[in-house]
This record gives structure tokens, C-alpha cells and sequence, in this order.
């Protein structure tokens, strides 16, 4: 902690007069700002899409549907009450129910209108949750004597490329984030050095004046955290405004896929942090800048 | 009484510069004891302000030995030259002055630098602008003063830690008779409080305002005796 708290030093107002300019000065925090703004972006992405999973992994995977096709009205009820005492038996099974005539009407609607389907021999669905992912293969074979006529569809098998996509995406995420973070450090490198070069004549009476490198250091490291943190917190509001008007944009899809895009509650936490991350990164890099320069001189 | 600067067999060379040997300094020895008085003399690129940068810490000769303060300051960590120079006060050719920083501000900064408290910096400060006449500039910025006036917050940059060695590039180069006639005052007003003068000058009529100065004479980078303060054990200052 007390090395942390070294980075970001105190420096009495006469002192903090030697480095001239005021603050957001230049373009390094408005750069640092763009930045701060598409990380920002890019974590929150990184974020809901994690969550996605969780939720797709969660929720959807451990569901099957069991589909009992068949054109014989009799013998079609016959299975699907057969089907549904096989499968509430099970211990691995920790729901079973039928799917509503007024349900089935309602999924169909889209593609038969609303005359009704009473005329239609439509299949029997069964939706089923399941206590564990993998049961789906036993399911389907203690099925098969019962009612030869059913058929049980993975949610977890027809999501996977699903899964796998925003595995993929959360990865570029991660990446983005990172490579946000290396190109911040060199940006706060290039200020260092540039503002080094600008106050070259002041940094050498202070020098033959007897101040230490630290001393000098500590002018740079505050002057640019206090940039990096200015410019952090204007990234990061112009981030959370752009993501509250996507997320209300997303909720007005309706998608249930779509929907299972969000933030979770410690986000915020961890958005805020970006900024406050960034200053320390900027301070610590600004000092090793600094120190690192100034070594050369004697 | 032993020196308080002392050169063994010192040269400098600045890349390929220099004279016939390729040194811009060559074989300085000499010492210099506390409490005296020295003109440092030359024609302009006899290496004045070179053994000037060596006194003052800027840089290290090529070869040699230069104690200060009875250590080899050559081969000593670089982490301790900031309490080297902390004793030795210097007046640059070019003042040196920050720009955008006033009076005040400027002679206070040596103080700053060795830390000492706001409160416990007002009064010297105060005091060494009175004695430079500049009590009244305070609030100033080095722009609106005169060359002399510019000069005089140097020297009081230069003197406020009450350094041990004061070193002046050609202090009086940039101002009238008169005022030079002043400033050698100031500085032999320090050097009686005790402080170890070196004024590097290529004006030989300074030489005779200040009693009891000696002379090192710096020709071709090589150092000759004029007054034989470099054959004799070194003269205190009065």
C-alpha cells in the first residue's frame, strides 16, 4: 500500500508551479480519454458477454425438449403420457411439462395465423429440465421403448456454436482491454519523455541545484496521474453513456437470446476501476520514465 | 589548512573538440582552500566554463581525480551528487532563472529543493532579496528585470543554502561598470561569512577590486600561476 501511495505523491503548490500548464493540457489526455472511452467499451462487451455464457450455460443448457411426432392422435397421447411418467421418474430429470395447446397456439401463430390449429395433428412438446447437462443420451434411449415416436433436442448441443462465439468474443474482449492497457503505457511514456524535453531547462537547474531524481520524478508522476485521472473519468462517462444507450436499445429487441446480454451488478465496480487503474499505470510509468531519463545525465 | 577542492592530473574531452592533444582540459592540478578568493581568468575557449562545469558537477572529467569536500566526487555514486551540489552555489553565464516563476519563487528553490518547510523559508528568502537590493521585485517575473537585477537574483539563488563553494560564470559580463563593482561586493561580502569564491572572468580589470583574491590563469585548457596560488599552500580569505 505504501508503495502504491508512492506513486501518486504528494508535491506543495510551489513545487507543482515548476512544471508549468494547466490541467488536460496537450494532447496526452485526450488521447488517454479516447482511450479510456473504448476500454471502457471493450470491458463492458467482455463483460455481458460473460455473463451471456453464464446465463446460456446456465439456464438453456441444462433444458431439453422432447418432440413426439405423430400423426394418430391416440397413439400420439398415448406416448406422451408414457414419455412423461418415464421421464418424472428419473432422477436426473428435475421438470417435466407438456407444452399447452393455448402455448403451442401462441409459437405458431407466427407461421399458421390465428384460425386456430384444433384440424392440425401438431407434435406433443415436452419441455424437460434436466439436474445435469450430460443425461440427454440416457433420456433418449430409455425413451425409445416407451415411445418409439419421440425425439429429444439439446439445447446445449444447438447453442454450442452460440457458446463458442461469445467465448470467442470475450477472448477479443480480454485482448482489446490489454492491448488498451500497453498502448496507454506508451502514450504516458511519450508524454513523459515529451514533457521531459519541454521543461529540459528547468529539470537541469533543478538538477545542479542538488534536487534527487526522485524529486524531479515526482513533479512528472503527479502532474501526468492527475491528467491520466481527469482524462480516465471523461472516458469513462462518455463510455457509460454510450453503453446506457445501447442497453436500452437492446431491451427494446426483445430477443430472448439478445436479452441475455447484460451487465452484472459488480461491473459498475469494475468500470469505475478502469480510470483509477489507469492513473496508477500512468503514475508508475511516468516515474520509471522519468528516473530512467534522468539516469543519463549525471 | 587543507583544500576544499582539489584536481589530480584532470583532463576533459568533449568528443573529437579540443586542443592540440585533443583535450579541452588538459593535467589540471591545483587546490583550493577554503574560505579564499579566486579569479578564474582566460581568453574566451581557454575552458573556463568547462573547469567551471567539473567544480559544479555537471560533468565528470575524462580522466583525473577531483575531490570536493575530501571525497573523489568521480567515482562516487551518482545517488549522492545531489548532497554534493546542495554545498555548492552557482551563478550561470546565463542566469538560468526560470522564466514563470517570480523573484520569490526563484531564489527560494534551492530551499525547496533540500526540503526545507514553507514556513521556515520566508525569512531568508526575504532577507537575500534585501540583500541583493530586490526586496521590492519579489513578485516580479525575470522577463521585466534588467540584465543586473537578473544577475542579482542569480547570485541570491546561488548563496540562499549558504553553500560552502560559490562558483560565477562571468558574472559581470552582462552588466555595466558599475554594477559589477556591485556584484563583486556581494561576493566579497560572501566570502568573509566564510565561502569559498571561484569567479571565472576574462575582465583582468576585476582582478585588483577584490583584496586577497588569487588567480588561476586558464590557457589553451591548461592551468598556469599567476600568484602562485597553485605553488603555495592555498591563503585563506580574510
Amino acid at each position: 500500500m505504501k508503495r502504491l501511495l508512492a506513486l501518486f505523491p504528494s508535491v506543495r503548490a510551489a513545487d507543482r508551479r515548476l512544471l508549468r500548464e494547466g490541467r488536460l493540457s496537450g494532447p496526452m489526455p485526450w488521447v488517454l480519454a479516447i482511450m479510456l472511452f473504448l476500454t471502457t467499451l471493450a470491458a463492458a462487451g467482455g463483460l455481458a458477454l460473460s455473463q451471456a455464457a453464464r446465463e446460456i450455460g446456465g439456464d438453456l443448457a441444462n433444458r431439453a425438449t422432447v418432440q413426439i411426432v405423430q400423426a394418430d392422435a391416440a397413439a400420439r397421447e398415448r406416448q406422451a403420457a408414457a414419455t412423461l411418467e418415464v421421464l418424472r421418474r428419473d432422477p436426473a430429470v428435475t421438470s417435466a411439462d407438456r407444452v399447452g395447446a393455448a402455448e403451442m397456439a401462441t409459437l405458431l401463430e407466427p407461421w399458421l395465423g390465428a384460425q386456430g390449429t384444433d384440424d392440425l395433428p401438431l407434435p406433443v412438446l415436452i419441455d424437460v429440465g434436466l439436474a445435469r447437462a450430460d443425461a440427454v443420451p440416457a433420456l433418449a434411449a430409455g425413451l425409445r421403448t416407451v415411445a418409439p415416436d419421440a425425439g429429444i433436442d439439446d439445447h446445449r448441443a444447438a447453442l454450442a456454436p452460440v457458446s463458442r462465439l461469445i467465448g470467442t468474443l470475450r477472448w477479443l474482449a480480454l485482448a482489446i482491454v490489454l492491448l488498451m492497457v500497453g498502448a496507454t503505457g506508451f502514450v504516458v511514456v511519450l508524454a513523459a519523455a515529451s514533457a521531459l524535453d519541454t521543461h529540459r531547462g528547468t529539470i537541469d537547474v533543478l538538477h545542479l541545484l542538488g534536487a534527487t531524481d526522485i524529486q524531479v520524478a515526482r513533479l512528472f508522476q503527479r502532474r501526468i496521474a492527475l491528467d491520466a485521472l481527469f482524462a480516465g473519468l471523461i472516458g469513462l462517462g462518455a463510455g457509460v453513456a454510450v453503453l446506457a444507450l445501447l442497453g436500452r436499445q437492446l431491451a427494446g429487441l426483445g430477443s430472448e437470446l439478445v436479452g441475455s446480454v447484460s451487465l452484472p451488478f459488480w461491473s459498475g465496480g469494475v468500470l469505475v476501476a478502469l480510470p483509477l487503474a489507469t492513473t496508477l499505470l500512468a503514475a508508475a510509468t511516468a516515474r520509471w520514465t522519468v528516473v530512467r531519463a534522468l539516469g543519463r545525465l549525471l | 589548512m587543507g583544500s576544499i577542492v582539489r584536481f589530480e592530473n584532470v583532463g576533459l574531452r568533449y568528443g573529437s573538440d579540443g586542443g592540440s592533444d585533443g583535450e579541452t582540459l588538459s593535467d589540471l592540478n591545483f587546490a583550493l582552500a577554503p574560505g579564499a578568493f579566486y579569479f578564474l581568468t582566460g581568453a574566451s575557449g581557454a575552458g573556463k566554463t568547462s573547469l567551471l562545469r567539473l567544480l559544479y558537477l555537471a560533468q565528470r572529467p575524462t580522466r583525473g581525480v577531483i575531490q570536493l569536500f575530501d571525497e573523489d566526487v568521480v567515482t562516487v555514486p551518482r545517488e549522492r551528487l545531489p548532497g554534493f551540489r546542495r554545498r555548492i552555489g552557482v551563478v550561470f553565464q546565463d542566469f538560468r532563472l526560470i522564466p514563470y516563476l517570480s523573484v520569490y519563487d526563484n531564489v527560494a528553490l534551492p530551499l525547496r529543493v533540500a526540503g526545507v518547510e514553507e514556513r521556515d523559508l520566508d525569512a531568508p528568502v526575504r532577507e537575500m532579496l534585501a540583500w541583493v537590493g530586490l526586496a521590492s521585485r519579489s513578485d516580479a517575473l525575470p522577463a521585466t528585470l534588467s540584465g543586473g537585477e537578473q544577475q542579482r537574483v542569480a547570485i541570491a539563488r546561488a548563496v540562499i543554502g549558504r553553500p560552502e563553494i560559490l562558483v560565477a560564470d562571468e558574472p559581470t559580463g552582462n552588466v555595466d561598470p558599475e554594477m559589477a563593482g556591485r556584484l563583486l561586493h556581494l561576493f566579497d561580502a560572501l566570502n568573509r561569512l566564510g565561502t569559498t569564491i571561484v569567479v571565472a572572468t576574462h575582465d583582468i580589470h576585476l582582478l585588483s577590486r577584490v583584496s586577497n583574491a588569487q588567480t588561476l590563469r586558464l590557457e589553451a585548457g591548461r592551468l598556469s600561476d599567476p600568484t602562485g596560488a597553485l605553488r603555495y599552500p592555498p591563503r585563506t580569505g580574510a
